[in-house]
């Protein structure tokens, strides 16, 4: 059988424990949570930890404080909050699209968010990947997938990511140098390697919701099967609603934000799509202008299941899908 | 035949056979208390892992292991050399070694073993092992293998890297064509897919220092096993002793001798110390022996009626890297055309080539599948071309009951035309086919299947299943048999058929199966042949000990010996039943007055009828039927595919276990379905033919959410050669499947997808090209030319033949072919 390496585990009890210890342990110390990405990687030599700091024991990371949650609850924890279900349904949904139940009941809010990229050239055992002489991810020189490109090129595979990002979520980070918040959308990069702004020894504390108030969001997810799959498109859409007479909204789109996952190596937010919406009501004509203006830069490559021209052509029929969705929410 | 005069003795007449029973060895497995190979360990016990080539094609220059050896924990590194004698499972392809020899023919081909104190010792001393290649051209699939001859993957085979070429012909086909009404080709493709056990490949070796040899393995084929280890290893047969343990999922992924089994047996003999390995789910996508892809062409012939006037297929199989079963599984793509309807010319030519990936060989259906897909699809665009409907097409003509086919295959019972009723009726097919709204349609489809191979692997004249019975004095029945339970139930029906001619509870007997030293030889868990082979030994093995204790009870119940009757744990006189003993009581009468009771049976199926070179392959005591209809929902904008539901009908005339027969049939849907939406053996072809999937995640099957609601008709139409009339149900229902979903996939939104699996990417692109106005459709576009042989010309049963050749089929005399030329 593929079998983990082996390598010391620490159980630290308070925030700061766990950042002495990932100082103590150096470069080859790591962060762990629920575990799901981080010891599959292991076997197949992915990541190489000496020393793996367990995150679940800390009681501040396991919470959830009005519309602040922390990163260790479980994406089943965070989809069966009946009122978390109801405020924020989109961020619950795309958890709940997560893997399989065995997997959600792990794997963390937080882990999902720091979800590993993904590439069917570097999600390959040791053996596998030595029979192409290894890439630029890990052991090796090239990107298979683009091998003129002098960038890595695995996929943001992440589904809760993408919502935050198109709803404005901000995350709070722990480290050596004290604790500062970034919003979502500037918690990632686009490069397969260095995919995440957040240090090795910064920990993703807590991920702060915006009041549920003015604004509707869905995510919309495609994959080969209803289960276990990751996305290869994931569709969030996000629209704050113009303010009108009292209570009542009026029907036209304020502001929007479109973020696409699984065809880049972030959460692609797609501004020229949000402008086609912007002060329209969500009519057939806005919606199509958007989801063509999505189509345009969404340039999947050959590192996922299913044939990247389809997947292009996918995006156009989500986002559709997803802002039809929304209309019909109203 | 004895065993005629069961079937017909009508269901009433039995107590247990029929019924549906759990499993003998349910509850175990349930509880997690069965103990698969890779639960077994041994005091002492080391641990092997191989090292495997990363190179698709490459000579191996050398191999130094000096640094391995050193690495503490260490106990020893065997490679090619050490084990230079070839196996393979067929005697006309002894290509394969335990170890690379001197060339490695797919990423992932062993090249070393390492035996080591730990599997992780093991694994860093695989990295330690140094091996210099010297690459090869690659050969990236069966086309590529027609262009390129050169350079060869193995020395032998029939045209450069094709492996096999046949060429058959049963009657004049153009004669056929020539008084056809209308005359239809089409060009089909079947992807690779393979078979996904949950269990993944385990073996334990032991050499004890007495000399003997036992290996544990979750094989389907202990006794094929057990001579490829004789054989390579050069021990008497005596010495070797191999035990199937229960197989966690098999479906003919188990049922070659491997590498690994060798490998751990001669490092056992090594180091004197038990040796395991245990396969990643990776290294089972390596062992493989999965679906061949297949390239197929057919052109038939038909009346306005839809009588077929003649028929010609062809097709090209994309074998991998070794022979395995290749040649058979070449054989059955062109086998079984015949078995449904009535074909009076048919014309067969099937080329196999060899490739660099890993080696293709017999999954569930093995080679039937793929055209029973061409021509299932096929028989559908007849059906419309002639606007027939194609259930009623599929009405007419069928094959008639205890007939010959053009190829000389001999049909037995054949409930054909009551499963098609049965799913027409079932599926409201006449309200819904070419009625349902866009985007939602229903298919048809017809299938067989055979009932076990008329003819062992190797040539011999013995018994294919051989069945020992011991009754003991309290009452205990323990029956023996090669057998290898793999999930489908081979104990529990040893087990009912011994309860029921012994009038037991089926819990009450003892099962030792697979076991070379214990039991006698069953040939395996393959071609669906152990419920009609080891059930009809073991009703030959029970009624001569009801027979020898009815001998002994008669005097003491005072009855004819005619009389006496078992049911109910007891034995007693039909007369009077209240007049009798318990079966405990009537051993001890038989074993006082006779020793030991103890009784054997056997069963060698009947010779075929055709007696051609190559007609080994598609004789079978008995076929099944199934008839199939799916419901389909298509997304027009996506082209992805649902299948809310299937409606199925199977003669499997008479279900021992009804349990086990429902469970078979809703196994082979679920598998039916995964090879027709989306599983596929995908290689990156410009990446050194790397398998672009090799794991559970990426290689896409059905989850419970993507399997569809299923209806199933058990048709019981008993077959003269069958245990009671049975007939096999764990293969034959996979077929129809995947025809019947592209058929409603053209009934849903009007476009052909000639082409498992029938992926949303397919669809899209069909529909893309209906809306331009171009050919609806999505498949292959040519077949290649191919240096066929001169065709070995037999002429059909109603022509005048004989079964033999009229001419052709040089080299008949040669010690020939596949399962083995036995001619008869």
């Amino acid at each position: 059988m593929l079998r983990l390496p082996s390598f010391k585990y620490l159980q630290p009890r308070t925030l700061k424990e766990a950042v002495a210890m990932k100082a103590d342990a150096g470069p080859e110390g790591m962060y762990v949570a629920g575990g799901t990405d981080l010891y599959p990687n292991m076997k197949r030599r992915h990541q190489e930890p000496r020393t793996v700091i367990s995150l679940m024991g800390l009681k501040e990371l396991r919470k959830l404080d009005g519309w602040t949650v922390g990163t260790c609850l479980t994406l089943s924890e965070l989809s069966d909050v009946p009122t978390f279900r109801q405020s924020h349904r989109a961020v619950a949904h795309a958890a709940e699209l997560v893997s399989t139940p065995l997997l959600r009941n792990m794997g963390t809010l937080g882990g999902n968010l720091c979800l590993d990229t993904r590439c069917n050239y570097y999600d390959q055992t040791y053996e596998w990947r030595k029979a192409i002489d290894f890439c630029m991810k890990k052991d090796g020189h090239i990107c298979w997938v683009a091998p003129s490109s002098p960038r890595c090129w695995a996929v943001s595979s992440s589904d809760v990511a993408p919502v935050a990002v198109a709803i404005g979520a901000e995350f709070r980070l722990v480290g050596p140098q004290g604790e500062r918040v970034v919003p979502a959308g500037r918690f990632y990069h686009n490069d397969g390697i260095n995919y995440l702004t957040k240090q090795p020894d910064e920990i993703l504390v807590e991920v702060r919701l915006p009041a549920p108030d003015g604004w509707d969001a869905v995510y919309h997810k495609l994959r080969r099967r209803g289960s276990f799959d990751f996305p290869v498109l994931g569709v969030a859409a996000w629209v704050k609603w113009e303010p009108g007479n009292g209570n009542r909204e009026t029907g036209r789109v304020a502001e929007a934000r479109i973020v696409l996952g699984g065809v880049a190596s972030w959460p692609q937010e797609i501004p020229e799509a949000a402008a086609a919406l912007r002060g329209c009501e969500l009519g057939d004509d806005a919606i199509a202008r958007a989801a063509a203006a999505a189509y345009r830069p969404a340039k999947p490559l050959d590192n996922t299941d299913f044939d990247l021209s389809w997947r292009k052509q996918m995006t156009r029929v989500h986002v559709t899908r997803a802002l039809e969705e929304l209309r019909g929410r109203r | 035949m004895a065993r005629a005069k069961k079937a017909a003795d009508g269901p009433t007449a039995l107590r247990v056979v029929g019924k549906a029973l759990r499993k003998v060895d349910a509850t175990a497995k349930v509880l997690g208390v069965t103990k698969f190979a890779d639960d077994l360990s041994l005091p002492r016990m080391l641990y092997c892992k191989l090292l495997r080539s990363p190179h698709p094609h490459a000579r191996i220059v050398r191999i130094d292991a000096t640094r391995a050896l050193a690495l503490p924990g260490v106990k020893a590194v065997l490679t090619g050399k050490d084990l230079p004698i070839p196996f393979g499972i067929l005697p006309v392809s002894q290509d394969e070694h335990a170890l690379a020899l001197d060339k490695a023919r797919f990423v992932g081909d062993p090249v070393a073993g390492v035996a080591a104190v730990s599997e992780e010792v093991a694994t860093a001393a695989l990295d330690l092992i140094a091996v210099e290649y010297e690459p090869l051209r690659p050969i990236k699939d069966h086309l590529d293998a027609v262009e390129h001859p050169e350079p060869r993957i193995h020395d032998y085979g029939d045209h450069g890297n094709l492996h096999k070429l046949i060429n058959l012909e049963f009657g004049d086909v153009e004669a056929g064509f020539a008084a056809a009404d209308v005359v239809r080709e089409d060009l089909l493709f079947f992807e690779g897919n393979t078979h996904l056990p949950m269990e993944q490949h385990a073996a334990l070796a032991d050499w004890s220092p007495d000399g003997k040899l036992t290996l544990w393995s979750s094989t389907q084929t202990p006794h094929y096993v057990h001579r490829a280890l004789a054989k390579v290893l050069e021990l008497a047969p005596a010495r070797v002793r191999v035990i199937a343990t229960t197989n966690g999922g098999a479906f003919g992924g188990k049922s070659d001798p491997f590498s690994h089994e060798i490998v751990v047996a001669k490092l056992a003999m090594l180091t004197g110390r038990p040796v395991k390995i245990t396969l990643t789910r990776e290294e089972v996508f390596y062992c493989h022996r999965g679906r061949h892809p297949t390239l197929m062409w057919v052109k038939t012939g038909v009346k306005q009626d839809g009588a077929i006037t003649a028929m010609h297929f062809k097709s090209l199989l994309d074998g991998g890297g070794y022979g395995s079963y290749g040649v058979a599984s070449t054989y059955y793509t062109g086998a079984l055309q015949t078995v449904t309807h009535h074909v009076p010319r048919y014309k067969f030519q099937g080329a196999r080539a060899f490739t660099n990936k890993p080696p293709c060989g017999p999954k569930r259906g093995h080679g039937t599948p793929q055209p029973r897909f061409a021509l299932e699809v096929h028989f559908d665009k007849i059906a419309e071309q002639l606007g027939i409907d194609p259930a009623d097409f599929r009405l007419k003509h069928l094959v008639p009951p205890h007939s010959l086919t053009a190829n000389w295959l001999r049909v037995g019972s054949m409930g054909l035309a009551e499963c098609i009723r049965k799913v027409v009726a079932g599926s409201g097919w006449n309200e819904k086919y070419r009625k349902l709204p866009y985007g939602r349609g229903v298919g048809l489809a017809c299938s067989s299947y055979i009932t076990g191979a008329g003819l062992p692997i190797y040539w011999n004249a013995m018994p294919h299943s051989g069945v020992q019975l011991k009754c003991d004095r309290g009452g205990g029945v323990t029956v023996f048999c090669g057998s290898t339970e793999i999930g489908q139930g081979s104990d529990s029906v040893l087990a009912i058929i011994v309860a029921e001619v012994l009038g037991l509870d089926p819990f009450d007997i003892a099962v030792v199966s697979a076991d070379t030293d214990l039991t006698p030889v069953d040939l395996g868990s393959y071609s669906s042949r152990v419920t009609l082979m080891t059930g009809n030994a073991a009703i030959q093995a029970a009624e001569r000990a009801r027979d020898l204790i009815a001998r002994h009870a008669a005097p003491k119940l005072e009855a004819p010996v005619e009389r006496i009757t078992f049911a109910g744990r007891r034995v007693f006189d039909a007369a009077s039943p209240e007049r009798g003993i318990s079966f405990a009581e009537a051993v001890q009468l038989a074993e006082a007055a006779a020793g030991t009771v103890g009784t054997v049976g056997s069963y060698t199926p009947a010779a075929g009828a055709g007696k051609y070179r190559g007609a080994g392959v598609g004789p079978s005591p008995a076929y099944s039927y199934s008839a199939c209809v799916a419901l389909v929902d298509v997304d027009p904008a996506t082209g992805i595919v649902q299948v809310p539901k299937i409606w199925i009908a199977h003669d499997v005339g008479r279900s021992i276990n009804a349990a086990a027969v429902m469970g078979q049939i809703e196994g082979s849907i679920y598998m039916g379905l995964g090879e027709a939406l989306m599983e596929e053996m995908a290689y990156r072809g410009n990446r050194n033919v790397v398998h672009k999937i090799p794991s559970l995640l990426e290689y896409k099957s059905p989850t419970t959410l993507e399997m569809c609601d299923v209806v199933t008709y058990v048709v019981e139409d008993p077959d003269p050669n069958g245990p009671f009339g049975a007939k096999e149900c764990g293969q034959g229902p996979l077929l129809p499947v995947p025809p019947a979903v592209a058929n409603a996939v053209y009934d849903a939104v009007g476009v052909r997808i000639d082409e498992v699996p029938i992926t949303p990417e397919k669809v899209f692109k069909a529909l893309r090209r209906k809306e331009k106005g171009e050919e609806p459709r999505f498949g292959p576009l040519g077949f290649p030319d191919l240096p066929w042989p001169e065709p070995i010309r037999v002429a059909p049963p109603w022509e005048g033949g004989d079964g033999r050749a009229v001419e052709g089929g040089k080299g008949r005399e040669k010690a020939v072919e596949v399962t083995a030329g036995r001619r008869r």
